[in-house]
């Protein structure tokens, strides 16, 4: 594939077409077309309405607890030196999380849904559904429902149901309607396809709250938009915490919503190496893994183009990873165009890897991280202790880890 | 530049009576079972053939086809071997029209101009992509359009007026107005809603107008026939299929015996539509 041209700008996309060089786009049924235009006019409406962002700033304020932290992880940088040093290389960089794991419902998807929920509102929509593959977006999809007094149903693979009980129940907890969809392999993709399945059929109500950076134009853009709050805290947390820009910032990849809000704030930074981390399962070799963007090729999924797990007809497949947040055939479009320019490196880090982080981090932090946010943490154990020891790397700790105890006591062969 | 759908159309305008239009999944449950089903269907009675290109995520279909698609890919069916049913069954009927129906990344993957030239020398005439609105015309319409194949569009109970000029722009064929919005498979709109919306299309095109989504009985096709200009089939002869195999997937009865039963109903349906509408 020809490299497109280096822009001025890495933060400018999408274009009027919703494209972002040849990824992106509408590839909606004619059905969804009129409402997705509809969304598109209203978000440009309020996107720079100052009512708007004063109410989404004091709820993101008060009732989701942001700013969130960058914490300086002086165990993990600790261990890190140890390790540099037995390898006699004597370095080891500062490590930073940003902490999305405090935010209220555990993880960085409180971000957007408020946005959207505030956007439906305005809208004058009644009912909201979403999508969920692990149960976090779900569940702060069925959160900001309650807080709204909206009704919500949320689309969740019957596999998923079984293996999130305790986020399927939060979500009823919550007064939301949890339909486990047993179509195809009953994961994520066809939770996706059931909600468009019912947006197309109760068009006239229903706002579709998508849960992460990816579908048709406008959601990519105003996804990215709304998690940009976590690129924004943290750039102008470091430069007060340490007077300057980091060297290196990592986030995980699934759909790609934590790592775009990272990321995009910091898009026209050069001196910032941007690493995405996408899931690579039980290794590249095989179909078990989730690495759209490494291991996979362009296509049209979900009204969007952008890079898939396929086979040589064009049909989707359904990828593998121990986090069910990364288990995704495809990535937010935003991401593939990254990608392609060059601008951000995109690299796998195998279940083992992650799982093998989510201890370390338990042990020498405290903390408990989401299987997803660990797969960015392994990648950092692997490059920090080759790095010096006055560089700096922020890791992205897009949710906490309660939610993944039953699984990795499971991979550990324990019982609890 | 005529098209087989475009005499196909003249003609059953003259005959004073609307198209049947079938669709069936191509592939399932097995390629040879398919092209059987497909060379049935002019004989029962179909003037227009859908043939269904299976796709692992049909965002836009109900649960049977669904199901069907799924059956076709695991019967080994891809979009080559789609292609090489049509010009199959082209072998043997140089009349009925075959429009290609499915998803846009099969499409995609094969290569778009590539994709045109093979669908050229299958003996394809028009193409429905689900997933391609008039926003992405650049992408297959236009390609298609110049390739000398019709590319037929989707209008929908949410394309009002104003948008109504973008969707027919190049739109060539026919019109395909779905009945309601749903998905495939769905009950059947209130009748008297969609004969207004086929009114209101037709003021702004002089296209052919089908519709579809929601007609599975003889009777629905003559009500809807008898203002649209075409009624198209398609869950209803998925689930004739389907209704013959056993929970293993074999065979109880003859497939494409139980969908040409099913189609020569519907057929009856289509035309008594004007007769009715003149009484």
């Amino acid at each position: 594939m020809n490299k497109p041209t280096i822009p001025n700008s890495f933060r400018t996309g999408p274009d009027e077409q919703g494209m972002f060089g040849i990824f992106g786009g509408r590839f909606v049924a004619e059905t969804l077309m009129p409402l997705i235009l509809d969304l598109e006019r209203h978000w440009n409406e309020v996107k720079d309405d100052p009512d708007f962002k004063a109410e989404l700033t004091d709820l993101s304020t008060h009732y989701a607890g942001r700013p969130s932290k960058l914490y300086f992880a002086e165990g993990l940088t600790r261990h890190l030196r140890e390790v540099s040093a037995a390898k006699g290389l004597g370095g080891g960089a500062k490590v930073y999380f940003k902490r999305e794991d405090l935010n209220h419902t555990g993880s960085h998807k409180i971000n957007n849904c408020l946005g959207q929920i505030l956007l439906a509102k305005r809208m004058g929509k009644k009912r909201i559904i979403a999508e969920t593959g692990a149960g976090q977006h779900g569940v702060a999809s069925a959160t900001v429902a309650a807080r709204f007094g909206f009704p919500c149903v949320v689309y969740m693979g019957a596999t998923d149901v079984a293996r999130q009980s305790p986020n399927v129940f939060r979500m009823k907890l919550l007064g939301a309607e949890v339909r486990p969809v047993t179509a195809g392999h009953g994961t994520l993709k066809d939770a996706m396809n059931e909600a468009l399945r019912d947006w197309v059929t109760n068009v006239e109500d229903t706002y579709y709250l998508i849960g992460t950076a990816a579908g048709p134009h406008p959601y990519p853009e105003l996804v990215r938009d709304f998690q940009s709050v976590i690129g924004t805290e943290a750039r102008a947390q470091i430069l007060e915490q340490e007077g300057r820009l980091p060297d290196t910032i990592i986030a995980c990849v699934g759909g790609g919503s934590n790592a775009i809000g990272l990321f995009h704030p910091f898009l026209d930074d050069k001196e910032v190496r941007i690493i995405g981390i996408e899931a690579g399962g039980r290794g590249l070799d095989g179909i078990e893994h989730c690495a759209s963007m490494s291991a996979g090729a362009p296509g049209v999924l979900h009204g969007n183009r952008t890079y898939l797990l396929q086979n040589a007809d064009g049909q989707i497949m359904d990828g593998h990873s121990i986090s069910a947040g990364l288990d995704y055939p495809g990535v937010g479009p935003e991401h593939s165009w990254l990608r392609d320019s060059g601008r951000v490196d995109y690299v796998p880090v195998l279940d083992d890897e992650a799982l093998e982080a989510f201890q370390l981090t338990t042990r020498v932090e405290g903390i408990i991280p989401a299987l997803e946010s660990a797969h960015a943490i392994a990648h950092a154990v692997k490059i920090v202790p080759a790095m010096d020891k006055d560089q700096i790397v922020i890791v992205n700790l897009s949710g906490r880890g309660d939610k993944d105890v039953h699984t990795v006591a499971n991979m550990l062969g324990m019982e609890i | 530049m005529t098209t087989r759908i475009d005499r196909r159309m003249a003609k059953l305008k003259a005959e004073g009576r609307p198209a049947l239009v079938t669709y069936f999944m191509g592939g399932d449950p097995d390629y040879d079972t398919s092209l059987s089903i497909m060379k049935a269907l002019p004989g029962a009675g179909s003037d227009i053939i859908e043939l269904g290109m299976p796709f692992s995520d049909p965002m836009a279909d109900g649960p049977a086809i669904q199901a069907a698609g799924l059956r076709a890919l695991k019967g080994g069916q891809t979009l080559v071997k789609t292609l090489k049913m049509a010009s199959e069954f082209r072998a043997g009927d140089n009349e009925t029209p075959i429009v290609l129906m499915g998803y846009y990344n099969p499409i995609y993957i094969h290569g778009v101009d590539r994709f045109l030239s093979d669908a050229l020398a299958s003996g394809i005439d028009g193409l429905i992509v689900v997933d391609l609105p008039p926003e992405m015309d650049e992408e297959l319409c236009i390609p298609a359009l110049k390739a000398g194949i019709n590319f037929i569009r989707l209008a929908t109970p949410t394309t009002d007026d104003k948008r109504l000029p973008k969707v027919l722009q190049n739109t060539s064929g026919f019109v395909y107005y779905v009945s309601m919005t749903g998905i495939t498979g769905s009950a059947l709109a209130d009748t008297g809603k969609v004969a207004a919306a086929v009114t209101r299309i037709k003021g702004h095109t002089d296209l052919p107008v089908c519709v579809g989504f929601g007609v599975k009985t003889a009777e629905q096709a003559r009500v809807i026939g008898a203002n649209a200009d075409g009624v198209v089939v398609g869950t209803a002869i998925v689930n004739a299929v389907a209704n013959v195999l056993g929970p293993k997937g074999e065979k109880t009865a003859d497939p494409a015996e139980a969908v040409a039963t099913l189609v020569s109903g519907l057929s009856q349906g289509v035309r008594a539509a004007r007769l009715a509408a003149a009484e």
